[in-house]
C-alpha cells in the first residue's frame, strides 16, 4: 500500500503543479497515470508545439514546460505510479480513501486531487468489425512483453512514431514483420523512416502501403488477417498477431463511475470555494474540471491547485493555525533536506 | 448581420442543424461545432486544434474551394478511422465568407 497526504490522479502539469504548492504545506503527494510519463497531453499529443500564454514565459514548448515542472517540484519527492490507470475508489472509516490501478497497486491518501485533463490515454482502436473479439488473443493494442513475438508472424498497422519503431525493434524478435498503412509516407522520425526503408530492402520488413487491415481470420486466436490494398483483390496474410497502434485517445473511464456528479464530460466543482467536488475529500482540478465559466487553460490549474491545496491542509489538519506565507520570506524546504531562501541583505559600513 | 456566413452541419445522431457563424472572430468550424454544442464537449476538438486527434473529422458535402491541406491533416487523416475522400479536419477549415452555404457531416467518435 503507498500512502501519502494528497493523491493526485493524472501527472499533466496541473498534476505537476500540485506537488509545489502541497510541499509548500508539508504535505507529501503521490501521482497516477496512465501514460508512462509525467506530462499528460503536454508530453503525449504536443511536445514540440509551443505555448505562449504560461505568465512569464513569452513562449515554451509544451515538452519543455513538462520538464521545468518536474524540477521546480523534485525538491517535494513526489511518488509516481506511472502506465497504470485509476480504477476503483473505496472511503475508509476513518475518512480516507484506497484507489486502485489496473494492475492492482493501492494507493490511500486523506485527499484525493482529480487533475485528469480529459481523461486517460487508451489506445485508438480500428473500426474492425470483431476486433474486441481477439483482444490478447492475438491483438494488442500496445506492446508490453516484446518477448511474446519472438518467432512468431506479426502484422502492425499504423503510420506514426510507434508503428515505425517497433516493427523495427520486432525485425529482430519476430519470424516476420509486416507493416501496413493506409499511405505511402509515414508521419514519424527521419532516422525511423530511412531505417524502415533499409530494413524493407534487405527484406527484413514486409511493406504494404497503401492497405488497411479489414478483417481478422481466426477461432480462437488470430491466424491471419485481411488486407485491402488500393487496386487489388482483398486477400489473407497469415499471423499470428495483429498489433494496430493507432496513437492514443483521451477517455474519462472509470473516474465517471466514482459517484462525482458529471456534467459536459467534466467533474462538477464548488468554484466559488475550494474546487472540491460533489463527495467531500475529493477535488477536481485542471481540465477534468466544470463549473460556471471554466476555460481549460494550464494557467486556470494552476490556480486552482493552489486554492485546492489550502483547502486540503484544512481537512487534513483542521485545528491547525495557519497563514499563507511567500516563497520568498518564508523560503521553499525540500522534504529532501535541501533549502531555498532569498539571500541575506548585506550590511556594510562606509567609513 | 453581413459577415455572418450560413452552415448546413449533420450532427453524430444524424440531425441538420443551419447555424450562423461569424467570419470575423478567427473561428475554424471545429470551434464552431463546439460553440454551439453540436458535439457533446471532450468527443470534439480535444487536441485543441492542432490537427493532432481527428476528433472534429467531418465530410464535406458541398463543393465549396476549402483551404489546401496542410502537411499535419494529411497526416493525420492517414491514421484516423471512417475517413472518406471527402474528410477534413473542420479545426483546419476557417470560416470565411467564401464558406457560407458549406455543408458537412460530422464522423463518428472514435
Amino acid at each position: 500500500m503507498i500512502t501519502t497526504d494528497i493523491l493526485i490522479i493524472g501527472a499533466g502539469p496541473t498534476g505537476l503543479f500540485t506537488v509545489f504548492e502541497a510541499g509548500l504545506l508539508k504535505l507529501r503527494c503521490h501521482l497516477i497515470d496512465a501514460l508512462p510519463q509525467p506530462g499528460g497531453q503536454c508530453s503525449e499529443i504536443y511536445p514540440k508545439k509551443p505555448i505562449y500564454d504560461i505568465p512569464a514565459y513569452p513562449e515554451i514548448l509544451a515538452g519543455d514546460l513538462t520538464e521545468r515542472l518536474l524540477e521546480q517540484i523534485k525538491q517535494f519527492e513526489p511518488g509516481f505510479t506511472l502506465g497504470e490507470r485509476a480504477e476503483t475508489i473505496d472511503k475508509q472509516e476513518d475518512g480516507s480513501f484506497i484507489v486502485t490501478t489496473n494492475r492492482g497497486t493501492k494507493h490511500q491518501a486523506p485527499v484525493i486531487a482529480i487533475a485528469g485533463g480529459l481523461g486517460s490515454f487508451e489506445p485508438r482502436k480500428p473500426p474492425i468489425p470483431n476486433i474486441e473479439n481477439f483482444e490478447d488473443l492475438g491483438v494488442e493494442y500496445m506492446i508490453r512483453e516484446p518477448e511474446l513475438y519472438r518467432d512468431k508472424n506479426v502484422v502492425i498497422a499504423g503510420g506514426g512514431d510507434s508503428a515505425l519503431d517497433w516493427s523495427i525493434f520486432l525485425s529482430d524478435v519476430a519470424k516476420s514483420v509486416t507493416l501496413v498503412h493506409r499511405r505511402n509516407e509515414f508521419r514519424g522520425a527521419l532516422d525511423s523512416v530511412d531505417k524502415v526503408q533499409e530494413l524493407k530492402n534487405l527484406g527484413k520488413i514486409n511493406l504494404i502501403t497503401p492497405a488497411e487491415i479489414k478483417a481478422i481470420i481466426g477461432k480462437n486466436h488470430v491466424n491471419g488477417v485481411v488486407i485491402s490494398k488500393k487496386g487489388e483483390e482483398d486477400y489473407i496474410l497469415d499471423t499470428d498477431h495483429f498489433i494496430p497502434l493507432f496513437g492514443l485517445a483521451p477517455k474519462l473511464g472509470p473516474i465517471a463511475n466514482w459517484g462525482l456528479e458529471i456534467e459536459k464530460n467534466a467533474i462538477k466543482v464548488n468554484n466559488a470555494l475550494d474546487y472540491q467536488t460533489n463527495i467531500p475529500g475529493i477535488y477536481a482540478i485542471g481540465d477534468v474540471n466544470t463549473y460556471p465559466g471554466k476555460l481549460k487553460l494550464i494557467l486556470c490549474g494552476f490556480h486552482e491547485a493552489t486554492l485546492m491545496c489550502q483547502s486540503a491542509f484544512q481537512r487534513i489538519f483542521p485545528d491547525k493555525k495557519y497563514v499563507m506565507k511567500y516563497t520568498t520570506v518564508g523560503g521553499v524546504d525540500g522534504f529532501d533536506g535541501t533549502r531555498k531562501e532569498a539571500p541575506k541583505a548585506v550590511v556594510k559600513k562606509i567609513e | 448581420m453581413e459577415q455572418d456566413v450560413t452552415l448546413k452541419i449533420t450532427d453524430r445522431e444524424g440531425v441538420l442543424h443551419e447555424i450562423e457563424a461569424p467570419t470575423d472572430m478567427a473561428m475554424n468550424l471545429m470551434e464552431v461545432v463546439r460553440s454551439y454544442e453540436l458535439a457533446p464537449e471532450g468527443t470534439i476538438g480535444i487536441c485543441g486544434g492542432m490537427a493532432m486527434c481527428a476528433s472534429c473529422q467531418c465530410y464535406v458535402n458541398s463543393d465549396h474551394e476549402l483551404p489546401e491541406m496542410g502537411i499535419d491533416e494529411d497526416m493525420m487523416l492517414a491514421e484516423a478511422f471512417h475517413v472518406e475522400d471527402n474528410s477534413r479536419l473542420g479545426c483546419q477549415i476557417q470560416i470565411t465568407s467564401e464558406m457560407d452555404g458549406l455543408e458537412v457531416v460530422l464522423a463518428p467518435e472514435s
